[in-house]
């Protein structure tokens, strides 16, 4: 059971939320390649390692936010809210 | 390779099991090879074997960073069935399935293969439609599907609550689906390609692609670089971590999917269920345990164990349509890391790099198709062009938008 720290409403069992997939995903412009649209609709970064990925608080306030979590061990790194950038984690990042 | 036969078994019997040969060989690592495939599990081994049997290959290396069949191909819950819903999947599935049928005099290696029924359930009048929609589309497919009545399921599975929560009010069933013996089919596709030549190496992971020229020249690996001619993938929840390593993306999400079994009981069940809604399913396997599981977790994960809300979740499912089995003692809880697409359908092919090749993205339902997915993934690497039954299910489908989106690989209704 993963207990995530909503940034609004304080630590809960992971039961509380919904998984959003990958974050700091970003849109292409409207004159984008399939190539480039196809990359961003599908595919994923899905690393072994840490990924930082979006989470909602469904059962509790509703509001989106970031957590950075080892796919490995399900450590919890960071949680930011949505908009921020990446945090810089080079020195727990095991791929960097 | 000395045949398996009632009399090599007698003869055995008599000398107290003492002069089995081993299964399969454990040579040692080349410096170069035709063909080497990543991954020792059904699927890798599978294609070693037809690329040996069908194609005259000889020269080739399965490498396995773990112990062969030890991922998935050991951790699935042995269902065999080719109830898909579109053309594309029917014809891959049920030649599968058709392979499995003869599968135990092919590889002389018993898979145990039951063909007891795959019963898919209905709880509310929308899902039985999609559920006629979906065993009509079986049938116009030519393969068997038949609907079922409450008293019909009832009379079939004389242990089920009709009556529970979400009330049965039907349900289809595949008479030619089951189950068969996952480590049967990895072992008996590995001893049969290593008659045939077929180096099997354990213990070595593959850590790079040597790359040249937009064209695959070797692997690097945890024993050393060794060249090869051509390059396969078949490594399930690794898939990109794989696909990294050659410098491609995939559009795949690893999840763990659990599985569990209870303590051994007599024979009580000989069908196996599954409820898509409440998204569980259920069989017994020959030892008498109750081997059952749902849906995947539902954040990326490479931890090979599953989280315990999904496993609550299982087992309350489970004793919702079987009440008696609530004093049952669960015996072992497992997970295996599955490689999901966006349309749930297999990725298999060829690759952005020259010679390289994969099949991946098998998601939660790779172990039915190991026959089919060896027999066209040997054809694709030999021929270096796609199978006719795997063209539809490229890499660059994403791009083209000719998704294959097939709600029945997960077993879950349209």
């Amino acid at each position: 059971m993963l207990r995530l720290d909503c940034p609004w409403c304080g630590t809960r069992d992971e039961l509380e939320f919904s998984f959003g997939g990958e974050s700091h995903i970003m849109r292409p412009t409207p004159d984008a390649s399939d190539a480039m649209w196809s990359n961003y609709l599908f595919n994923k970064e899905n690393p072994k390692g840490i990924h930082y990925e979006r989470w909602m608080h469904s059962y509790g306030c509703r509001r989106w936010f970031n957590v950075a979590r080892d796919t490995v061990t399900h450590e919890i790194h960071a949680i930011y809210k949505m908009g921020l950038p990446r945090p810089d984690l080079s020195a727990t990042d095991r791929d960097s | 390779m000395r045949g398996y036969s009632f009399l090599s078994l007698a003869r055995q019997a008599l000398s107290g099991h003492k002069g089995w040969p081993v299964a399969w060989r454990s040579p040692e690592l080349k410096k170069s090879y035709d063909v080497i495939i990543i991954g020792a599990g059904g699927h890798g081994l599978a294609t070693a074997y037809y690329l040996a049997k069908n194609h005259s290959i000889k020269n080739i290396a399965v490498l396995e960073k773990g112990w062969l069949g030890g991922g998935n191909s050991g951790r699935n819950t042995q269902i065999t069935r080719s109830n898909y819903f579109w053309p594309q999947s029917a014809a891959f599935f049920d030649h599968s399935l058709k392979l499995y049928e003869s599968l135990s005099h092919e590889l002389n290696f018993n898979v145990m293969l039951s063909q007891r029924g795959m019963l898919t359930l209905a709880h509310s009048l929308h899902e039985l439609e999609g559920i006629r929609r979906w065993a009509n589309a079986i049938q116009i497919n030519s393969i068997d599907a038949e609907v079922l009545t409450p008293e019909q399921v009832k009379k079939l599975v004389p242990l089920i609550n009709i009556n529970c929560r979400f009330p049965i009010i039907g349900g289809f069933i595949q008479h030619r689906g089951g189950i068969s013996r996952h480590d049967a089919v990895a072992w008996g596709y590995a001893r049969a390609a290593s008659a045939l030549g077929v180096d099997i190496i354990q213990q070595c992971e593959v850590s790079g692609f040597d790359i040249q020229s937009g064209q695959v020249m070797g692997v690097n690996t945890t024993r050393g670089t060794i060249s090869a001619d051509k390059v396969s993938i078949a490594v399930a929840g690794h898939t990109s971590e794989l696909a990294r390593m050659a410098d491609f993306r995939v559009p795949v999400s690893s999840m763990p999917l659990q599985a569990m079994v209870s303590e051994p009981i007599k024979p009580c069940l000989d069908t196996v269920i599954m409820s898509p809604v409440i998204h569980m399913y259920v069989s017994q396997s020959d030892r008498g345990e109750l081997v059952f599981g749902g849906g995947a977790d539902l954040y990326n994960s490479y931890a090979q164990r599953g989280g315990i809300p999904l496993l609550q979740e299982n087992v309350a499912a489970l004793l919702e349509l079987f009440p008696a089995f609530s004093r049952l003692r669960l015996m072992r809880q497992w997970a295996g890391i599955v490689d999901i697409t966006p349309d749930t359908s297999p990725i298999m092919g060829k690759t952005p790099v020259k010679n390289l090749y994969i099949s991946g993205g098998w998601g939660t339902g790779g172990y039915k198709a190991i026959p089919a997915g060896g027999d066209t993934m040997a054809y694709t690497i030999a021929n270096d062009k796609p199978h006719p039954l795997i063209e539809d299910f490229c890499l660059e489908r994403f791009e083209s938008g000719t998704l294959i989106d097939e709600g029945a690989a997960s077993g879950v209704a349209h």
